[in-house]
């Protein structure tokens, strides 16, 4: 279902949102100004990044690698934080 | 008449009508004198007499709140309150009306604070009229019963989906022992049959209910609410009007008019009170006098139309109010009046009485005193005074 | 109904996100752990009911939504009432139609449950409602732009309570939400930080499982309300416990348990330099709040100690 209405005739009633997850279409990833940029290499599984992210802007692969969802990331820079292995580094955005 | 006669207080026919009506949450907090709903209730689900929650909220803030989580998830829910009781939930009538829930609620009128006054003014009724609720006047018991099962069945129609106020004076009728027809349980179980809630609380449909809206929407939120409200309540109302004349051979209208066929001058009035007025225009007519009575049994949403049509003929009215609203330019329902017939090309002289304020009687005195002035008022052709007050000590 | 599953180590927390990202709570915000967790935790079908505050606003902006589940939100201080009003309405719903229940879960602010909500909590409480209290705690009214609230810690700078000349910040403690939720005669509560994430998960698991109301108190660290740099969030919260500040304790079925021991408590002064709103207390002339600050925590902490002992 659309949710761009255009004229009041075509809202729900009782000013609902009656699709679920719709912020999906709202890219929170242009808001960062520092990226995350993770070492596939260094990473352990530990799932910390992907338990503490707020987005959640990191995916969890099913081998328990984790991707990073750039649509969404607003760099807050707690994965990097938490990392045990300093396997992601916050970079300036549009270096 | 259609039904068994009995002997009923106006609290106790309400709750019944609610018990009738097969409610499933009852979320209510007690304040005079709505008391006597409250406590009938109980009475009936600790009875086994009616299947359906009690929730004993600890206040009516949180009374319309449960209502309006219990609505939302799909079930028929019923509350009742008064005064300050209605004032404390305020900001909730606006959430229920604005999210479409299906609440009945009956209010037993009384007068707001201060001073702190257990008897009828209809305060209440007024405060809630902007909310966007569906708001009914019951003239006596009989009314007040029939009115709260016609009610749930125009909240819930899929055309409406609007909550509903069934007014009621407090003591005057909450309280007063009236003879009244009430329907078989079969008959209002087929009228009313199980509520089938539209967009009800699904998790396997998920919805968000209550979202936040900015500047870009709230304006086109409210517009469709709006519409809605005034096209589709009014039919809908006259529809169940209808279907409840046959099963009950009651027939109600939005409007009711007495002595308008050839009445020079008319008093307008809301609540128990139309019947006292009544009795005298009817005496007074006797005389000789043409004199008239309007009442509304639907006060919200104003049945303008309908006033235009039936006031064509009247040279003078006198619009009582039951209440005050301070530094208005008259009290409500004549500033409700003054905006229905201003554009119309047929308008008579209008006057404003402030009557009855906390429980103080309108008396047959008091009735023919505004029937003098609005024939004063006719002779002279004009209105002086735009607002009297009658009964005050002075 | 299906029953809550604890978790062993963070391998075994579910896949599935219930909670969708695109929503607008600032950079580093410690919310979204607790919700994500509790739509993990907590067996489907479910419902939530929301206060008005930080979560309701920045998840539910029309026509955006981040939730998955049914999501209610009525006003500020009626998450609890709204909530009790679904609970009644889907036991009575099953019972006469047979319509299929859900769990009834609520998510509040400290603003909508120690402060404006507060009543509406202890009627659901005193009632007995089967609902799952979550209180999302970073102590202030952080959504309306940092003013104090009764759970606003004692000492910290807010707008309304600000570190000035004459009275450097917040005089008064902390109310203390578990206690007063025990008072009601619940059967399980608990406080949850999430810098210990195999302990709250299986805290929320706990609650799950425990019918009747159940209150989860939930350290949110908030960059934006206590000035510290965002991706510091799961420190300034590990801190928060190593302190002692932040007690990880839980009252089950009328045993009391501090879950994280801290034998040995990291200076106050290490949690304290880390937020703006704080740091004036380090300042020489404040030493005398410092120290009475100081004093209740160590307080609260042989209180708790010895509840646990009563209480074991």
């Amino acid at each position: 279902m659309s949710i761009e209405w255009k004229s009041w005739k075509e809202l729900p009633i009782g000013k609902i949102i009656p699709e679920p997850a719709t912020t999906l279409k709202f890219k929170t990833g242009s808001w960062r100004a520092l990226r995350p940029e993770l070492n596939q290499d260094k990473c352990i599984r530990c799932l910390l990044c992907w338990v503490h992210c707020p987005e959640p802007a990191i995916i969890r692969l099913e081998d328990d690698l984790v991707k990073i969802d750039y649509n969404y990331c607003k760099g807050c820079g707690i994965c990097a934080n938490v990392c045990p292995v300093h396997a992601i580094e916050m970079k300036m955005e549009g270096e | 008449m259609k039904g068994r006669l009995i002997g009923l207080n106006g609290d106790t026919a309400v709750a019944f009508a609610a018990k009738q009506a097969n409610v499933d949450v009852v979320s209510a907090y007690p304040i005079t004198p709505q008391t006597i709903i409250v406590e009938k209730l109980a009475e009936y689900i600790n009875n086994g007499e009616l299947d359906a929650a009690f929730i004993p909220v600890e206040s009516e803030h949180s009374a319309l709140s449960a209502a309006v989580g219990a609505s939302l998830a799909g079930a028929r829910v019923f509350t009742a309150t008064a005064s300050q009781g209605l004032a404390l939930m305020y900001e909730i009538l606006w959430i229920a009306a604005g999210m479409r829930t299906t609440i009945v609620m009956a209010l037993g009128n009384r007068a707001f604070s201060p001073n702190i006054n257990i008897h009828c003014s209809h305060d209440d009724a007024y405060a809630a009229r902007d909310t966007g609720w569906i708001e009914f006047f019951a003239e006596n018991v009989q009314e007040a019963y029939d009115l709260t099962l016609q009610a749930f069945k125009i909240s819930e129609d899929h055309r409406v989906l609007f909550p509903s106020i069934v007014n009621l004076d407090g003591f005057i009728l909450t309280h007063s022992l009236e003879g009244l027809y009430v329907l078989d349980d079969k008959v209002v179980s087929d009228f009313l049959p199980p509520k089938e809630p539209y967009n009800p609380i699904d998790p396997d449909a998920p919805k968000t209910y209550g979202p936040l809206d900015l500047y870009d929407w709230y304006m086109e939120h409210k517009k469709l609410q709006d519409y809605h409200f005034n096209h589709n309540v009014p039919p809908v109302i006259k529809e169940v009007f209808e279907a409840y004349a046959d099963i009950s051979g009651r027939h109600y209208a939005p409007v009711k008019t007495f002595g308008l066929e050839d009445a020079d001058v008319a008093i307008m009035i809301l609540g128990s009170s139309a019947g006292s007025v009544r009795h005298i225009a009817r005496q007074l007519r006797e005389k000789g006098r043409k004199v008239g009575v309007i009442s509304l049994t639907q006060y919200r949403p104003f049945p303008k139309e309908e006033i235009r049509k039936i006031v064509k003929n009247l040279q003078v009215i006198a619009v009582m109010d039951r209440s005050i609203s301070f530094g208005s330019p008259g009290a409500q329902l004549y500033m409700d009046m003054a905006a229905a017939l201003y554009n119309a090309k047929q308008k008579p002289l209008m006057f404003n009485v402030v009557y009855g304020l906390g429980g103080r009687d309108l008396t047959p005195d008091q009735i023919i005193q505004v029937y003098d002035k609005a024939e004063e008022v006719l002779k002279k052709g004009e209105v002086e005074e735009d607002q009297i007050w009658v009964g005050v000590k002075e | 109904m299906v029953e809550a599953k604890p978790i062993k180590t963070l391998k075994d927390i579910p896949r599935k996100e219930l909670f969708a990202p695109g929503h607008r709570l600032c950079a580093g915000c410690g919310i979204p752990q607790v919700v994500r967790f509790v739509m993990k935790a907590v067996p489907d079908p479910k419902v939530v009911v929301n206060a008005t505050g930080c979560l309701e606003v920045a998840t539910t902006i029309f026509p955006y939504t981040s939730w998955k589940v049914p999501w209610v939100h009525n006003a500020f201080e009626n998450a609890a009432a709204t909530a009790s009003g679904v609970e009644a309405a889907i036991k009575t719903l099953a019972k006469k139609y047979g319509k299929k229940g859900y769990k009834v879960v609520v998510f509040g602010g400290d603003g909508g449950t120690f402060d404006i909500g507060f009543q509406s909590l202890s009627g659901m409480l005193e009632r007995g409602h089967d609902i799952m209290y979550i209180c999302y705690d970073n102590e202030a009214y952080m959504n309306t732009g940092i003013q104090r609230s009764g759970a606003t810690p004692k000492g910290a700078h807010t707008t309304t309570s600000p570190a000035g000349r004459v009275i450097p910040g917040k005089q008064e403690k902390k109310k203390d939400l578990i206690r007063i939720a025990i008072a009601h005669g619940i059967k399980y509560a608990a406080t949850m930080n999430p810098a210990y994430p195999v302990d709250m998960y299986n805290k929320i698991v706990k609650a799950a499982n425990t019918s009747g109301p159940t209150v989860l108190h939930y350290f949110t660290p908030c960059p934006t309300g206590w000035y510290f740099d965002p991706s510091r969030s799961i420190e300034v919260a590990r801190l928060a416990v190593q302190t002692r500040i932040w007690p990880l304790y839980e009252y089950d079925h009328g045993k009391i348990r501090i879950t994280v021991p801290v034998k040995k408590p990291k200076p106050v002064e290490d949690y304290f330099k880390l937020q703006g709103r704080f740091r004036h207390l380090l300042r020489p002339e404040n030493r005398w709040l410092l120290e009475e600050i100081k004093k209740d925590i160590e307080e609260n902490w042989k209180e708790l100690e010895r509840l646990a002992e009563v209480y074991k």
